[in-house]
């Protein structure tokens, strides 16, 4: 009856009701703010160096759109889940929030998977690498960060999950669960700017 | 759990672990005076170098590796940590905070930023420092034989690391900390900066983030990006450095201004001359920072449109910074004005600053800088907006600051011997170097012919050096002299204006012990015109919550650089291992509860109690 418990006790807003949850909720949007700042500097080098292809294969005929368009669907609907996972923490509903974010986790690692598989497709199947061209460079850097990104993710709502399963929800924790999703959507979005300035520029650019 | 709070720590361990702002910046300063004097030591060996035309003292080669290290030394690990441990041990007293918003994230940045500088100084010792000049520009830094540049790619992405989440620390503390009262427009100038330039670090970093990681990708993992046969393009890094980098001069020098901003004030016994117009000043050569990089790249070849639209944006920068030094004329104007050795530093900045400021201008038009460019006009130029500008401000700061942090004052005997002994030796090493530019004598090359006369400029140039040198070693002698047996300050030795005079010196940990109330711009000032002994207090005497030390953020800071050490000599396994540390140190910080602790009201000392 824990969550019960603490559906009575906490404020509305529960992520910026104490000081501690203020500072984390600007400090993140600050950090947010650079993580621009590191991809925009990411998608001007892609920019610069997308028709770089020293001779080797071109983006036209390296992607497959079916492809990309499933793991773009998985993600945005993992940002929807982490949107409902964030309405069940603002009118304190633990059990409903913890299950939302689990399939985020198991949504963003699918879309993981697939790119793996895609990477691991391109090298083998068209020796399309780092190495092989600047173009190259730029494609697994920026796409790579991105993926980076999203592993970071899994594995932080993996512990915050983990961690506090047993404990519910409380002002000290709400912040933490509150960021995480902030960190979503904005890998969510980053993914946006992928998906139109590298595949479909790639293909139709 | 007071007896928490007044158990006898272990000082070593102590100092690891501290999230006390005030420490912090302590240990900053002391980082970041180490660096400087480094520093110092690689800038005169390499003027005695150039002593004689054709002189053989330390040869080519480690001549570019002095270079570039002076470089990358006095920028990143001794400008930025020193102005780093002026707003830890300052501002949160200023805007009547009893700590900064992220004790643990700030403690991190200062880890982070020491590993990262020691292992950019390992190259020394371990074949060759970096040797690409302190821009790294490829592919003379992609094709660098040697560990050298990789030193310089992973030790200042490290400590860039630091310095970005400091930055993030700042902000957050500035916009959420702030005691009652203490509104945006009432904050004092040398917090306006560093809130400014708080900014700054955060949209500017990133940029060098990812250049350093392309050149470490193009070093280590065979990538691209900057190998034109295989279509790479080496213009990309000069303009990501570019886009960190200029604004860069603007993170170092705007502190300085806020420093130069209080100590004009206290010393001219005056309220600061127009200070919205100082803010807004300051915000605009923030914004108008990120405008105009490309005029390091004026010779490149971007076309005369480009040329043309950075130009204008440079030359515009010299509108507010000239509205800055008109209101530090005026505010000096009709004051009481004396002379102390802050005060003497603040005010021989102007006239040199204002000399930097002119070469900025004529450096702004792309076709007269086609002649000065790579030459010692620039070398000239840029000396005097970071020497006279944010070393100038830092001393002034220093002996400024010196009885708050420490709860001494330095000897004002040597400070004037200190100043006088500097200004004349900054003057006789970089104004010469205006005259040798203009003759074509080309920056960063080991040496030069004789018949040229550039023999006498030289000359001086290096004596002026050696001039710096003396005056550095009597600062030295005069901190460890007031280490020693320093006259213990009051709590405000100066008269000073705002809120961190008005509290013990060296402040207690927890700085106030009831959160003061603000009434006006000058906070204190106003209080000590109004006959008041302290601050009006804004809230009753109550337990103090403290926050929790770490040795996390060492162990994190730790692991980094054993990972990037291991990774330069392709050590995968151990590589890994330095990853598994840091990540490790951040899932412990995650899961373990950090609640801290409260000092009881009745643990208080007496004179602590303020306003009652």
């Amino acid at each position: 009856m824990k969550s019960n418990e603490t559906m009575t006790k906490l404020p509305a807003n529960p992520e910026r009701a104490t000081l501690d949850g203020k500072n984390k909720f600007l400090g993140f949007w600050f950090f947010l703010g650079g993580e621009t700042v590191l991809f925009a500097s990411l998608f001007g080098v892609y920019l610069g160096l997308r028709n770089a292809t020293n001779g080797g294969v071109s983006a036209n005929e390296l992607f497959e759109l079916p492809l990309v368009f499933i793991a773009t669907m998985l993600l945005l609907t993992s940002s929807l889940t982490s949107v409902f996972a964030t309405m069940a923490l603002k009118t304190n509903h633990f059990k409903r929030m913890i299950g939302w974010f689990v399939v985020t986790g198991l949504l963003g690692l699918a879309f993981l998977g697939l790119e793996i598989y895609e990477f691991n497709h391109y090298v083998h199947e068209y020796g399309h690498t780092i190495k092989s061209s600047a173009w190259g460079s730029a494609f697994y850097t920026l796409v790579g960060t991105h993926g980076a990104h999203v592993f970071v993710g899994i594995s932080w709502i993996t512990i915050l999950i983990i961690r506090n399963l047993r404990r519910g929800m409380d002002l000290y924790t709400a912040p933490k669960f509150y960021l995480f999703a902030l960190y979503w959507h904005f890998i969510d979005v980053v993914w946006i700017f992928i998906f139109t300035v590298v595949y479909l520029m790639g293909k139709v650019g | 759990m007071s007896a928490h709070a007044y158990k006898k720590k272990n000082p070593v361990w102590d100092w690891l672990t501290t999230v006390d702002h005030k420490k912090i910046g302590i240990l900053y300063l002391a980082s970041g005076a180490f660096f400087f004097l480094l520093g110092g030591l690689e800038a005169i060996l390499l003027r005695v170098q150039l002593l004689y035309p054709e002189f053989d003292f330390v040869g080519a080669e480690t001549f570019n590796q002095l270079l570039t290290m002076h470089g990358t030394t006095m920028i990143f690990l001794a400008a930025m940590p020193l102005i780093f441990g002026f707003m830890n041990a300052i501002v949160p007293l200023q805007i009547g905070a009893r700590d900064v918003a992220f004790p643990f994230v700030n403690s991190l940045g200062f880890w982070l930023f020491t590993a990262g500088g020691i292992l950019l100084n390992l190259g020394w010792f371990l074949g060759g420092a970096p040797d690409a000049g302190w821009t790294g520009y490829a592919p003379l830094s992609t094709t660098s034989p040697g560990n050298g540049v990789d030193f310089y790619v992973l030790g200042l992405q490290i400590s860039g690391i630091g310095t970005l989440i400091g930055g993030i620390n700042f902000l957050v503390t500035i916009i959420n900390m702030r005691a009652p009262g203490m509104t945006f427009m009432r904050m004092p100038l040398f917090t306006w900066s560093s809130f400014i330039t708080s900014g700054l670090i955060l949209f500017a970093f990133p940029a060098l983030t990812i250049g350093l990681a392309l050149l470490m990708f193009d070093r280590l993992f065979g990538s691209q990006f900057f190998a034109a046969e295989a279509g790479g393009n080496p213009i990309i890094y000069e303009h990501l450095f570019w886009i960190f980098g200029h604004p860069e001069v603007y993170i170092l020098v705007l502190p300085a201004f806020g420093m130069f901003s209080e100590i004009i004030a206290t010393f001219a016994r005056k309220r600061l001359f127009g200070y919205s117009a100082m803010v807004f000043a300051t915000a605009l050569i923030g914004f108008l920072g990120f405008m105009v990089w490309v005029h390091h790249m004026f010779t490149v070849g971007l076309g005369p449109i480009a040329n043309s639209i950075f130009a204008v944006a440079t030359m515009l920068i010299a509108v507010p910074t000239g509205v800055k030094i008109f209101n530090w004329l005026f505010t000096m104007w009709g004051g009481k004005v004396s002379f102390p050795t802050a005060n003497l530093f603040a005010v021989g900045f102007i006239p040199s600053f204002v000399l930097g400021g002119m070469t900025g201008v004529m450096l702004s038009v792309p076709p007269a800088d086609y002649q000065y460019h790579d030459s010692y006009f620039v070398v000239a130029h840029f000396h005097y907006v970071i020497v006279g500008g944010v070393v100038f401000g830092l001393f002034a700061g220093m002996y400024y600051w010196w009885p708050k942090i420490f709860g001494t004052v330095l000897n004002e005997f040597l400070g004037k011997l200190h100043f006088w002994l500097f200004f004349i030796g900054f003057h006789l090493t970089f104004f010469p170097m205006h005259f040798l530019g203009l003759m074509g004598m080309p920056r960063r090359v080991y040496t030069y012919l004789s018949g040229q006369s550039l023999d006498e400029a030289n000359f001086a140039a290096t004596m002026g050096a050696f001039l710096m040198g003396l005056a550095t070693i009597i600062m030295v002698w005069n901190i460890i002299q007031t280490s020693v047996k320093g006259k213990k300050a009051g709590n405000d030795p100066w008269d000073g204006r705002t809120l961190e005079w008005a509290i013990a010196s060296p402040a207690p940990e927890y700085n106030f012990a009831q959160t003061p109330l603000v009434r006006g711009l000058d906070a204190w000032w106003l209080e000590k015109r109004a006959g008041n002994k302290a601050m009006v207090a804004a809230e009753p005497l109550d337990d103090i919550h403290m926050p929790d030390s770490s040795i996390l953020p060492l162990v994190l800071s730790l692991g980094l650089f054993i990972a990037a050490l291991a990774a330069i000599y392709s050590n995968w396994i151990i590589a890994i291992g330095g990853l598994v540390i840091t990540a490790a140190a951040m899932i412990l910080r995650s899961v373990i509860d950090y609640h801290g602790y409260h000092i009881h009201k009745e643990d208080l000392p007496a004179e602590g109690r303020e306003g009652k």
